[in-house]
């Protein structure tokens, strides 16, 4: 019986497979685009949905691992496929099935040759984030790591005729070695000097607290550069606009959350035994970076470099989760420490759902209307009904209104924030709930901002009435979008089951779970701890809310009356207005720039008074360009400069180099 | 069975006993400025007539209006209806209250809020987006001071659920807690912003460049006006009952406690006309500041009530 039926490890290697084979025949099929619009990204969608199978089904099974007789000689590629890595797993399979359908569609303007490289380096990349996931060793990890980074990197320039396109990759491709080469390091410090590089050996080796907090260090800066996290987030909005859509949303939606796979594997998997101390650097760059990410997302008008920056608000709100966890952690309250972990876990999902909606819908915008700027657009619901009800959908789940999922996930970490009172520290006590104060400026900045986009963009009035060939999201694009949306609703109202399974990987790499009365909770009610201290369910929350506008509907119709008329707007009785009058995007954020001054760079450009169609515009810089690497690049440039007089450029300069080398090194060694 | 009956009873009773009272609660407030300013007033009945003038008016709707836009009246006053549902205003221990807990109840307002702000935007009108935008810049400085209110009194109760937060406060032996003092300041101040009363808004002017509420609703009419204007009344009353349910609980009865429903009844009118009185002479002795003061008044707001929680743990635990 074991051997007829696959385990899910080895359907996951051969579905990796299966993805590389794809990419290679997208090369080879470089005349032929229809066969890949039609035949490869479709195929690949359906791998995807067995990679979610996948790990689903691994999120209620024992770890298992395989070894792969690949890789350099007697270092085979060691995979391991457990609850953790079953979570990101599902969410990559996932998201990618919606994104590979889509792309189906969204491409299609694409010319041969442009749309095999595509093809090849989007599976590629696909089958590199699945291996990054599974990997069992320090080797393999990096590799795939690597693999990762450059696959996206391709895709990132897809369009290199734009010279910003490839200073963008190059901006991605310079901070995503940085953090390599950190992880790199942190693996060498945890490793502890007996040279075994599989994970196995990783959780054995006994480490110094001091050792094991550069090791924390090391590795929450290498990951946290691909995460996104402040100040290292800088690749992100300019990455994002520059990439194809489709891509944007795999970035977003599942690449940066491998950097949480990442810091979650080597923090409470390898690592093991946790410092409170780590939990507050988490915890402080997190509220920095989620705060930071939500006012520049607001100021932006390039709707995909909005949704980047918005990306690393979210990525900030999962690291106050785990922050909060590491924090409860390292004081000896591992229950609330669970809480902690499975709420960042249960957002990192949400955010991967509800932000590759987004960019899907960023990009049906593009495709369809030529525009990724706000303050060109305007009315596109009358046109555009199906991208405007998802992006509803994508809208309301970021902005954390219930019953959607990106409420029930930032309610957990409310509620985590909330039992500071068991910590013994009465500095720590009322320090962490001051990140509930930011989380919950954050929140409403996020619906403000969410608003905006939705309000400025798909409501009100054409604000460019020349543009005619608007059109609907195409037949894939829709399935695409519904798959994500109709996750985000689902998500939303049944946290329970997700808590559930989310408990089985906090057991299996913390050894704790939630407390009894969570978990036996039955589905309708979500109970972080006990059902007196708080309990939320958003079924019954949704089915009272529908009916009682159902109810309202009727009786307001059955006693008085349902008579309508259709008139022009009366606008306090303006009759001239046009649609140059509505809010633009950047009056939108007016107040922001205003109240959050000293955060932004912000340069006004004026008309001349004697414009007849003035228009005034804002842009607004992240100070951290000038302000800290500017600063770096000159100092490299400096060094640089100081370092070429040892470069001569003749042979025999750099013969008595390595002579003076050779010498020294033989009087140190003596 | 039998408590889950009279439970749903108490539910259903309260919930409508709410939204028939707040229009009045609206019109007890109006008379009693009017009296404070030496006028005779309308009548504590007058936003009952404007209701039923209203519905039966014939509805115009702007030539692009989307169903967005004719929607949102529902949504607002059933979002309004479901908080003022959570809030234990007569009784504890109603069967609908766990759904939703002190942090849902922020994100019902949050939720009415952004369709608000969204059918403001539909139309495309200068006003529309303008009330849009001013809307949204007061709910993101109110909700986290509201939120933080809420924490204090969660923080000292150790939990985020009303009910017991209220049990803990009305049936307990009576403590005085220092940290209430600073959030009830706060959640005062949050309640003027976030109902547009002054120093704010202003509720009974249109005037172009000040207002923020009633730019957002300038192209409503009749019964959509109506269900507005009623879902406005329904989060003053909620706001109100949140206040009466956190700071001044007492009186308050168990559901399915029959006897005790009357006094509860009488306890909540009674409360109730004391916190409008007392909202109509806190409008009457401040002005309306600007807009881009209010920024600062919800700050200040804000730190109150996170001063409260620290106030909590260095005094308290």
């Amino acid at each position: 019986m074991a051997h007829s039926v696959f385990l899910p490890i080895e359907i996951a290697c051969l579905a990796l497979l299966a993805w590389i084979v794809l990419a290679f025949l997208g090369l080879a099929c470089i005349r032929q685009p229809r066969i890949i619009l039609n035949v490869i990204f479709p195929a690949g969608a359906a791998i995807s949905l067995v990679i979610a199978v996948v790990g689903f089904m691994a999120l209620t099974l024992q770890a298992q691992t395989i070894i792969l007789p690949l890789g350099l000689p007697n270092l085979p590629f060691h995979l391991r496929l457990d609850n953790l890595s079953g979570v990101f797993l599902t969410l990559l399979g996932g998201v990618s099935f919606a994104v590979s359908i889509f792309s189906c569609g969204y491409f299609r303007n694409y010319n041969g040759p442009k749309l095999a490289l595509v093809a090849l380096q989007y599976h590629t990349f696909l089958a590199s984030m699945a291996l990054v996931l599974l990997a069992d060793d320090a080797y393999l990890f990096m590799v795939a790591w690597g693999a990762m980074a450059v696959a996206s990197y391709f895709l990132v320039t897809t369009e290199h005729q734009v010279p910003q396109n490839r200073s963008a990759g190059f901006i991605y491709l310079l901070t995503a070695h940085l953090g390599a080469i950190a992880i790199l390091f942190s693996f060498g410090v945890i490793q502890g000097g007996h040279g075994e590089y599989t994970f196995d050996a990783l959780r054995q080796a006994p480490l110094t607290p001091l050792w094991s907090t550069v090791a924390f260090l090391l590795a929450f800066f290498g990951f946290g550069a691909k995460a996104g996290m402040l100040p290292l987030h800088i690749w992100l909005p300019e990455a994002h606009p520059a990439a194809p859509s489709p891509v944007s949303a795999l970035m977003s939606g599942v690449m940066i959350k491998t950097a949480i796979y990442g810091m979650i594997r080597v923090i409470y998997d390898l690592l093991g035994v946790i410092q409170w101390q780590w939990g507050m650097v988490v915890l402080t760059v997190g509220a920095a970076t989620a705060l930071f990410g939500i006012l520049f997302a607001l100021t932006q008008n390039d709707l995909k470099r909005l949704l980047a920056y918005s990306s690393v608000e979210n990525i900030g709100i999962i690291l106050i989760g785990l922050g909060l966890s590491m924090v409860f952690m390292g004081m000896g309250h591992p229950t609330l420490g669970v809480l902690g972990l499975i709420a960042a876990l249960y957002h990192t999902i949400n955010h991967g759902i509800y932000k590759a909606l987004l960019f899907l819908g960023a990009g049906a915008i593009l495709r369809s209307s030529g525009m990724r700027n706000l303050n060109q657009m305007g009315g596109f619901i009358r046109h555009m009904p199906k991208i405007a009800l998802f992006m509803l959908v994508g809208v309301l789940s970021i902005s954390a209104l219930p019953p959607l999922n990106g409420f029930a996930s930032e309610w957990l970490i409310f509620q985590t924030t909330l039992q500071a009172p068991a910590l013994q520290s009465g500095v720590l006590r009322s320090l962490v709930p001051v990140t509930a104060a930011i989380l919950a400026l954050v929140g409403a900045l996020t619906a403000t901002c969410f608003v905006k986009v939705f309000g400025i963009a798909f409501l009100g009035q054409m604000r460019n009435p020349d543009l005619k060939e608007i059109h609907d999201a195409r037949f894939t694009e829709t399935i695409g979008m519904a798959w994500l949306a109709i996750s985000c609703v689902v998500l939303g109202l049944l946290p329970v089951f997700v808590i559930h399974l989310l408990n089985n990987v906090s057991l299996s790499i913390t050894g704790f779970g939630l407390p009894s009365d969570a978990v036996d909770s039955n589905w309708i009610w979500l109970i972080p701890t006990s059902a007196a201290r708080a309990s939320y369910s958003p079924i019954i929350f949704f089915a009272v809310v529908i009916s009682a506008v159902l109810i309202t509907i009727f009786l307001v119709h059955r006693l008085y009356h349902g008579r309508l008329r259709r008139g022009p707007a009366w606008d306090c009785g303006y009759p001239e207005q046009t649609p140059r009058m509505q809010d633009s995007s950047d009056a939108f954020a007016q107040a922001i720039r205003r109240i959050f001054g000293p955060v932004f760079k912000a340069t006004r450009h004026f008309p001349s008074p004697d414009d007849t169609a003035p228009r005034f515009s804002v842009t607004v810089e992240d100070k951290h360009w000038a302000g800290l690497y500017l600063r770096i690049a000159r100092l490299t440039t400096f060094v640089s400069n100081q370092l070429g007089v040892v470069q001569q450029g003749r042979i025999h300069v750099y013969l008595l180099y390595s002579l003076v080398t050779l010498i020294a090194l033989l009087i140190f060694v003596q | 069975m039998n408590t889950l009956v009279s439970g749903i009873l108490f539910q259903v009773l309260q919930s409508v006993l709410m939204v028939l009272l707040a229009p009045l609660l609206l019109g007890w407030v109006n008379q009693c400025r009017a009296w404070l300013q030496n006028k005779k007033g309308a009548g504590i009945f007058q936003p009952y007539r404007t209701l039923r003038k209203l519905f039966n008016k014939d509805a115009i709707l702007a030539n692009n209006a989307t169903v967005f836009f004719q929607r949102m009246p529902y949504v607002l006053f059933a979002c309004m209806w479901l908080a003022v549902g959570i809030v234990p205003v007569l009784a504890t221990g109603l069967p609908f209250s766990p759904a939703a807990d002190v942090i849902a109840l922020v994100g019902i307002f949050a939720l009415a809020r952004v369709f608000q702000a969204l059918a403001a935007m539909d139309i495309g009108t200068a006003f529309g987006g303008l009330g849009a935008r001013r809307e949204m810049l007061i709910g993101f400085l109110a909700e986290p001071a509201m939120l933080m209110t809420l924490f204090t009194a969660s923080l000292i109760s150790q939990s985020t659920s009303l009910v017991t937060i209220v049990d803990n406060f009305a049936h307990h032996p009576f403590a005085i807690y220092p940290s209430m003092a600073f959030a009830a300041a706060a959640f005062v101040m949050v309640m003027l912003a976030e109902n547009a009363r002054i120093p704010i808004d202003n509720p009974v002017t249109h005037l172009e460049l000040t207002m923020i509420h009633e730019a957002m609703i300038l192209e409503y009419s009749a019964r959509h006006l109506a269900l507005i204007e009623w879902a406005t009344s329904l989060k003053l009353t909620t706001y109100i009952c949140i206040g009466i349910a956190i700071f001044l609980p007492f009186g308050i009865a168990k559901a399915g406690d029959w006897m005790a429903l009357p006094l509860a009844i009488v306890a909540l009118l009674a409360k109730l006309a004391a916190a409008g009185a007392g909202l109509a002479l806190l409008e009457m002795v401040s002005a309306k500041i600007r807009i881009f003061r209010a920024p600062e008044f919800l700050s200040t707001a804000f730190l109150l009530a996170t001063l409260g929680m620290l106030t909590h743990f260095l005094l308290e635990v």
